[in-house]
C-alpha cells in the first residue's frame, strides 16, 4: 500500500493514497461520480482539474484520470464550461480567408496572455493554433490542435472569451473536408460496390460450407 | 518509474529485438487449444445459466446474468404515463456514441423528428476512445470479400452472414462519408490513405486518424449532431423501454442523473445505441472502456422480450497497460504492434506472433503469465509481459512514434516511462462485448416492432471474437443504416401508448422462478465509491 496523503476536494481534507489519480483518488474518498468523469483514459475531456499545493502560489490544471495525486493538493474540477458554439452547414462553407473571421470573430480579440496554452491539460500550444486560426492558415491550425480533448480549461481561463477547442474543431474539419486531396481509390471502390461488382464474390463465401471457407482462411496469403 | 528487475529484463529485451525474430503464425489447431486452455470464455466458471427470458437455457457472463435476474430499478414506483411525455418524436436515440450519432444524422437527413439522450455527455462512448483505426477494403490490392474472408475466420465463423456483409460492402462507402464530414484521416499527398494491418487482416485496410481515430471520429459526429440543431438530452438514461398494448415499442422511461428525476419520452421508432460492457468487469478484469459501459441496452432489451446472440462471448484486447498502477487497464492500441513492436516474456521469449487475433493473443499473454510463470512482477494485481515498442522508430525511423501514436507517448510519458526508448508492460483489459442484442439486417429486432439496435449493444456482426478496426466501422454503418430503416419506419408509424407492462410481467416471471438478487437493473454507472 502507497503512503497517505492529505488532499483537498473542494477545500475539504481527505486522507488517500499517494499512487491514485485525482479521480480514483475522489472515489477512494467516497465520492460516486457523475459529472466530471468520463472515459476515464485521457480520451473525453470530462474531467478537466484545477489544483494548487498548499505553499505553491502557481494554478496547476490537468485531466482528473491522468493526474496522480500529491500530498497537500487542493482540487477543484471543471465538468463544464459553456463554449459559444456557432451552427454551421460545413458544405455551405469553404476554407477561404474570411471564415474564421466570420464564425470566430472574438479570435482576433486575443491579447496573446497566452494563458491558454499555460492551462491546457494537454501541454498543447492553444496560443499558436489559436494565433494560425487568425492568419487561416487552417492546415497548420489542424495540426497544432489535433491532441485537444476539449476540457474547456483554457476557454475558462481566456480573457478574450475565446472558445478554443471549437476553432480547432471547425479548423480540422475544414481541412479534413476541404484541403486534402480526396482518395481516389476510395471512390473507385465506392462506385464499384454502388454498381454492384462485389455482390457476387461475397456472395460467392456466403454460399460455402464452414470446412470450405476454413480452409481458404487458413491457406490465405497475408499481402501489403 | 520502472523497478531494477524491470530495467534488468528490458536489457534481455534489447538483445532479443537486435535479431528480428518473430514467432511463426499458428496454426488452426494451435490457436483452438490455446483458446481452449487459456482464454476465459472458455472457463465454465465464467458464466451462469439465464433462468428467463428469450435466452433462458443458454450461459451469460455471472456479473450479467445478475442484471438480467433483477428486477427494473422502476419497478414498485409509480408513474402517470398517460400525461402529456416530457418528450415526443419520432425516432428516439439512445446512447449518444458513435452509433447514436451517425443513426441521428441519417435519421435527421430522412426527414425525421430525432431526439438523442444520452446517461452522462454526448460522446461519452467508447468510439472516442478507439484508437487504432477503422477498416475498409478500398485498396487495389484488396476487396470487400477479402475483408468478409478476415472477418469470417478471425470470428471463428460464427458471424451472421448478412450482418457481415453488409459491414464489408459499406466500409469504402462509410469512410467517405466519414471524411465528407471533415474527419482528418491520414493521408499521403496524393490522396491515398495511409493504411496498416491489424490482428488478423491479410491486407492493409486499417485507416487511421494517428492513434486518436475514435475520438476524431466521434467529436466530428458530435459537431455535425449539433450542428443539424438535432436535441440532445445529456444526463439522462433511459432506464426502461416503454412499449403499447400490441407490445410495439412506443418510447422510453428517462432519469435524469444528476436529479435522479424521471420523465418520459414517445416515440414511433426507438434506437438502442447503448455501446458495451467493460464497466460489468467480467472475470474480474480491468477495462480500457468508458464508465458508462455497463450493458444497460442488454438489460431494457431482454426484458422486453429481444433476444440476445453470443452474449458469453467477450473480448479481452491483448494489450492493457498494466504499469504503472495508474494507467491499469488503459487501452495500449493494437496499432503499436500493427507498426512493428513484438511481445516478449520475462526472459526474452517471443512467445508469439503480435498480429494474430486478439483472443489468441490475449489468451497467449494470460498462458505466459499464468501457467508459465514468465510474467514480468508489476507489484499491482497482475503480472504483464512486454510490447517493444522502440522497435517502431527502429524499423520506421526516428520520430514515427510520435507522428502516428501521439496519444500512447502522451499517456506514458505523464508517467516518465519513454515508449520510444523502453517498452511497456501489458496485460489483458477488458475491451469489448462481442455478443448484443440479435439483429435482422435491417438492424431492427425481431420480436419487437419499432425497436432498432447499432453499435455495440449488436450481437453478431463479428461473431465471437471482432478483429481491430471493425468496432468503429460497424458504429458507422449500422447507425446510419438504423437512422435511415428507423426514420422510415416511423413515417408510417402512429405514436402508441406508453406501458411498462413487459416490465410488470418481467417481475412477475421472476417471482415465480423465486429469483431474488437483491438487486436492480440496469446499472447505469459502475459504484467505485469505497464505501467505510
Amino acid at each position: 500500500m502507497a503512503d497517505l496523503i492529505s488532499v483537498f476536494f473542494d477545500g475539504k481534507p481527505y486522507t488517500v493514497p499517494s499512487d491514485l489519480t485525482i479521480m480514483t483518488a475522489m472515489e477512494y474518498a467516497g465520492f460516486r461520480l457523475v459529472r466530471g468523469c468520463g472515459c476515464r483514459h485521457g480520451f473525453c475531456g470530462a474531467c478537466g482539474t484545477i489544483y494548487r499545493i498548499k505553499g505553491d502560489n502557481k494554478v496547476y490544471f490537468a485531466l482528473a484520470c491522468q493526474q496522480q495525486v500529491s500530498a497537500d493538493m487542493y482540487v477543484a474540477t471543471l465538468p463544464f464550461f459553456p463554449l459559444n458554439r456557432r451552427d454551421y452547414k460545413l458544405e455551405e462553407l469553404t476554407a477561404e480567408h474570411t471564415v474564421m473571421m466570420r464564425l470566430h470573430p472574438e479570435i482576433f480579440a486575443c491579447i496573446a496572455c497566452n494563458s491558454c496554452t499555460r492551462s491546457c491539460a494537454r501541454g498543447l500550444n492553444v496560443m499558436q493554433y489559436i494565433a494560425y486560426a487568425k492568419r487561416n492558415d487552417l492546415a497548420a491550425c489542424a495540426k497544432e490542435s489535433f491532441d485537444c480533448v476539449a476540457c474547456g480549461i483554457c476557454s475558462a481561463r481566456c480573457p478574450a472569451d475565446i472558445s478554443h477547442p471549437l476553432v480547432g474543431l471547425l479548423a480540422r474539419r475544414l481541412k479534413g473536408k476541404y484541403l486534402t486531396p480526396a482518395a481516389a481509390h476510395n471512390k473507385k471502390r465506392v462506385e464499384e460496390i454502388n454498381n454492384g461488382k462485389h455482390d457476387e464474390p461475397v456472395n460467392g463465401l456466403m454460399q460455402l460450407t464452414q470446412a470450405e471457407i476454413a480452409a481458404l482462411y487458413d491457406t490465405r496469403e497475408i499481402g501489403g | 518509474m520502472y523497478t531494477q528487475p524491470m530495467l534488468e529484463s528490458i536489457k534481455v529485451i534489447e538483445a532479443a529485438r537486435a535479431s528480428k525474430r518473430q514467432p511463426l503464425r499458428l496454426s488452426a489447431e494451435e490457436k483452438k487449444k490455446l483458446l481452449t486452455d487459456f482464454h476465459p470464455d472458455y472457463r465454465e466458471s465464467s458464466f451462469h445459466t439465464l433462468q428467463i427470458g428469450p435466452n433462458a437455457g443458454e450461459k451469460a457472463p455471472i456479473e450479467l446474468a445478475e442484471m438480467l435476474h433483477s428486477n427494473s430499478l422502476t419497478y414498485g414506483k409509480s408513474f402517470d404515463l398517460t400525461a402529456p411525455p416530457d418528450y415526443d418524436t419520432d425516432v428516439l436515440i439512445i446512447g449518444g456514441g458513435g452509433a447514436g450519432a451517425s443513426a441521428a444524422i441519417e435519421a435527421h437527413h430522412a426527414g425525421a423528428r430525432v431526439t438523442v439522450v444520452t446517461k452522462l455527455r454526448m460522446g461519452d462512448a467508447n468510439s472516442m476512445m478507439a484508437e487504432g483505426g477503422i477498416q475498409a477494403a478500398d485498396k487495389e490490392n484488396d476487396s470487400p470479400g477479402q475483408h468478409y474472408l478476415d472477418a469470417y475466420g478471425g470470428g471463428h465463423y460464427t458471424a451472421k452472414p448478412e450482418l457481415l456483409k453488409r459491414l464489408v460492402l459499406d466500409g469504402p462507402g462509410a469512410i467517405d462519408w466519414l471524411s465528407d464530414l471533415g474527419v482528418l484521416f491520414d493521408k499521403e499527398s496524393s490522396g491515398t490513405y495511409i493504411t496498416n494491418h491489424g490482428g488478423g487482416t491479410s491486407r492493409k485496410r486499417m485507416h487511421a486518424c494517428a492513434d486518436y481515430t475514435g475520438a476524431e471520429i466521434m467529436r466530428v459526429l458530435r459537431d455535425e449532431v449539433r450542428c443539424l440543431g438535432i436535441p440532445i438530452v445529456e444526463y439522462t438514461a433511459a432506464v426502461e423501454l416503454l412499449t403499447d398494448e400490441n407490445g410495439c415499442v412506443s418510447g422510453a422511461l428517462l432519469m435524469n442523473m444528476l436529479t435522479e428525476k424521471f420523465e418520459t419520452a414517445r416515440a414511433k421508432t426507438v434506437i438502442l445505441a447503448t455501446g458495451g460492457a467493460g464497466r460489468m468487469h467480467y472475470n474480474g478484469f480491468p477495462t480500457s472502456n468508458h464508465y458508462g459501459a455497463t450493458a444497460d441496452g442488454l438489460v431494457l432489451a431482454y426484458r422486453a422480450g429481444a433476444k440476445l446472440l453470443y452474449q458469453d462471448a467477450l473480448q479481452y484486447h491483448p494489450t492493457g497497460a498494466a504499469y504503472p498502477s495508474q494507467l491499469f487497464g488503459a487501452l495500449v492500441t493494437e496499432k503499436v504492434r500493427a507498426l512493428g513492436a513484438g511481445l516478449y516474456n520475462a526472459e526474452g521469449e517471443a512467445f508469439v506472433h503480435p498480429l494474430e487475433t486478439r483472443d489468441v493473443v490475449s489468451a497467449a499473454i494470460m498462458r505466459e503469465c499464468g501457467e508459465r510463470k514468465k510474467g514480468i512482477e508489476t507489484g499491482g494485481q497482475a503480472s504483464a509481459v512486454w510490447l517493444d515498442s522502440p522497435n517502431i522508430d527502429f524499423l520506421h525511423g526516428e520520430g514515427h512514434i510520435e507522428k502516428h501514436l501521439p496519444g500512447m507517448l502522451r499517456m506514458f510519458i505523464n508517467y516518465g516511462i519513454d515508449m520510444r526508448k523502453t517498452p511497456i508492460l501489458v496485460y489483458p483489459t477488458l475491451h469489448y462485448q462481442n455478443g448484443g442484442i440479435e439483429i435482422e439486417p435491417d438492424c431492427s429486432t425481431k420480436k419487437i416492432p419499432n425497436l432498432y439496435v447499432a453499435g455495440e449493444a449488436v450481437g453478431g456482426i463479428h461473431g465471437r471474437n471482432r478483429l481491430m478496426g471493425n468496432s468503429l466501422l460497424d458504429i458507422i454503418v449500422f447507425g446510419r443504416l438504423a437512422g435511415k430503416n428507423a426514420a422510415g419506419k416511423a413515417r408510417g408509424t402512429a405514436a402508441g401508448k406508453l406501458s411498462l407492462r413487459h416490465v410488470e410481467d418481467y417481475a412477475k416471471a421472476l417471482a415465480q422462478k423465486g429469483i431474488d438478487t437483491g438487486k436492480v437493473s440496469p446499472l447505469l454507472l459502475p459504484d467505485y465509491a469505497r464505501k467505510g
